[in-house]
């Protein structure tokens, strides 16, 4: 009875303490996102730049006229601090992100467009790196210093050194061109489908359509790009699922099962994997972030019409409102999946306290 | 040098092949004028361009004639250079500013550490894009860029060191003896940092590198007509069916990598074994 007590009541303390932690990440994240927005707005506006030059043309630039209309349309012409206030109430209470330079849309809309493109990527790529990740740090701990050990080790590694532009390209080169077995660029076959409406994440739509054969379209569209986008991330899945196997398998706790007579394969399933994959959690994190920055490359290669080409884009015409947009939604993004893990890993490992 | 010996007489196959390509890559860069058979930039000959790989064009020659093979030599000058002197900013700005903040702490310690959570809380990719597009495309800007994004983890490292350290009972003695903050720093805390921040280094040179190569295959590091790996692979996007234009810049980018990667992971498991789990 004692101890039923004593464990509701641990319970209770140890969920008011996630909450307690969750509200005061959440407060870190607003100032975090607050700094992140005035960051970028300076860079983008403290710089030698000209923006007028970067998009207008040169017989355009001549007339003096045409680029103080220009400027006076865009706030160029005001004190820095005045446009950042302008464009925070803009954002915050007309939830508006202003109107991109280049295509003189309104970049909320563009990047509720592209957004589904880029999530839909990188949740296969996640995917694609944790399986395969896992399955080589595993094979490569039980198989330690063995040839496969080494081989996989050395994939892993070629994995964060490989440069994602040139592995996408190859890859692209190979199973498109060469060997046509996969179609390249975009979502989808554009002769054949026109998908509309819907999430804009076309793999559940075309299941919530029953349109099968979209489906397969979009999958065997998608694959190669998760596959290199991934590809990094699994290499540091891998070696993480390794060391840590291999540190779980030599503790105390493994001997005894093992002395229990207990067979192999299910010391380490049952066992140690549990303990080992932990860590792992956090590297995902990280493979994450690496994600969104590899994503400029493989959706340049692929033309896949996401976050990662609509920032290149951005940055290159100088389209200052969009880069202010995608990168808020870009460290929006990345701040909220590290709180996700962080929670994630207390959740799953009961020895982490929130503090 | 004592360090270099011992490292070499482990059984540690990875390391000893990554210093070995490493090395290369270094005389590479440094004989480039002997090793080339023709100039990067000027031996343009326009009616043989796209020359598949030959005895005379032993990587094949590219949109303008000129041969792969040399550009591919020289442009490790500009790469290596450029990824050294990333991390050697970063180093010298991230310690300088991570001890302070970890000796002195409080409010400095929490202004400077939310300003890198700040620079952290962005895939430095995109953000070294934007700085580097927003700075103008050219080799110093975008070296710049990447000093900006990378010296927060040297900051970081610094910082939790000095941190872990200054309490130990030889600072304090130091300090009753009569040293100077500087002195305590100098000689003190920062040494201890040295094992940590060499590992960094070597792995944080790979990946300048990479980076290096992607800005400037975006087209936001060196302007042409300069060799430089990463733009070399572009071009190669353009001309697709002509595999050697892209594929051999690659492999000069992707063996660098792996030599500093190998470098970087034989010091770390030498220094410290129980670092493997911290850095991952």
């Amino acid at each position: 009875m004692l101890s039923l007590q004593y464990q509701s009541e641990t319970f209770r303390k140890d969920v008011s303490d996630l909450l307690r932690y969750i509200i005061r990440r959440l407060c870190l994240m607003v100032v975090l996102l607050f700094g992140v927005s005035v960051l970028v707005f300076l860079i983008s506006h403290f710089v030698p730049s000209n923006p007028a030059a970067a998009n207008l043309s040169q017989t355009a630039l001549n007339d003096p006229e045409i680029v103080a209309a220009y400027e006076a349309k865009w706030g160029l012409d005001k004190p820095v601090w005045e446009q950042y206030i302008i464009y925070m109430k803009n954002i915050l209470v007309n939830h508006d992100l202003g109107t991109s330079i280049r295509t003189g849309r309104p970049i909320l809309d563009e990047l509720k467009q592209y957004f589904p493109a880029t999530l839909e990527l990188s949740i296969f790529a996640m995917l694609i790196a944790i399986v395969l990740g896992v399955t080589f740090g595993v094979i490569s701990a039980i198989f330690q210093n063995k040839p496969i050990d080494h081989i996989v080790r050395a994939v892993s590694v070629s994995g964060v050194s490989l440069p994602s532009f040139w592995f996408a390209l190859l890859v692209m080169n190979l199973f498109c061109s060469v060997m046509n077995i996969f179609p390249s660029g975009n979502r989808y076959d554009a002769r054949l489908f026109a998908p509309n409406g819907g999430t804009g994440l076309y793999v559940i739509d075309a299941i919530s359509w029953n349109n099968w054969p979209l489906l397969s379209d979009v999958l065997a569209h998608l694959f190669l790009p998760a596959l290199v986008l991934g590809f990094f991330t699994m290499g540091l899945i891998t070696r993480q699922t390794r060391s840590n196997l291999l540190e779980v398998m030599s503790s105390d706790y493994i001997r005894t099962a093992r002395s229990k007579g207990m067979k192999e394969s299910r010391v380490v399933w049952r066992h140690a994997l549990g303990n080992a994959l932990v860590p792992v959690i956090t590297v995902s994190g990280m493979g994450f972030c690496n994600l969104l920055g590899g994503m400029v490359f493989v959706e340049k290669i692929f033309s896949w019409p996401g976050i990662g080409q609509y920032a290149y884009l951005a940055a290159v015409n100088l389209d200052f409102p969009a880069i202010c947009g995608v990168s808020l939604l870009i460290a929006l993004t990345y701040v909220v999946v590290n709180l996700f893990i962080d929670i994630l890993y207390g959740v799953i490992d009961p020895r982490i306290r929130y503090q | 040098m004592k360090v270099l010996k011992e490292l070499l007489m482990q059984k540690n196959i990875m390391f000893k092949v990554g210093l070995f390509i490493f090395f290369a890559w270094i005389l590479i860069a440094i004989l480039a004028p002997v090793l080339s058979p023709f100039d990067p930039i000027n031996d343009q000959d326009i009616v043989r361009k796209f020359e598949a790989p030959s005895s005379e064009h032993w990587f094949g020659t590219d949109e303008l004639g000129r041969d792969v093979f040399s550009r591919v030599l020289y442009a490790s000058r500009v790469s290596i250079t450029c990824g050294l002197i990333t991390v050697l900013i970063s180093l010298v700005v991230g310690v300088f500013f991570g001890g302070l903040a970890g000796y002195i702490g409080g409010v400095v310690d929490d202004v400077m550490m939310r300003f890198s959570e700040m620079i952290q809380s962005f895939p430095p990719l995109i953000l070294a894009m934007v700085i580097a597009a927003a700075l103008g495309p050219n080799i110093s800007n975008s070296v710049l860029a990447m000093a900006i994004i990378w010296w927060p983890n040297y900051a970081r490292l610094t910082r939790s060191i000095v941190i872990s350290i200054k309490g130990n009972d030889y600072v304090t003695a130091s300090r009753v003896l009569g040293a100077t903050h500087t002195r305590i720093l100098g000689k003190e805390l920062l040494p201890n940092s040295v094992g940590s921040m060499v590992v960094m280094c070597t792995l944080d040179l790979g990946n300048a590198i990479l980076m290096f190569s992607g800005l400037s295959f975006l087209g936001l590091g060196i302007q042409p007509p300069v060799p430089e790996w990463g733009a070399m692979v572009s071009e190669g996007v353009r001309n697709s069916a002509k595999w050697w234009i892209s594929t051999f810049p690659g492999l000069a980018i992707f063996t660098v990598a792996i030599g500093a990667n190998f470098i970087g992971d034989g010091l770390r498991d030498y220094l410290d074994p129980k670092m493997r789990r911290t850095i991952g």
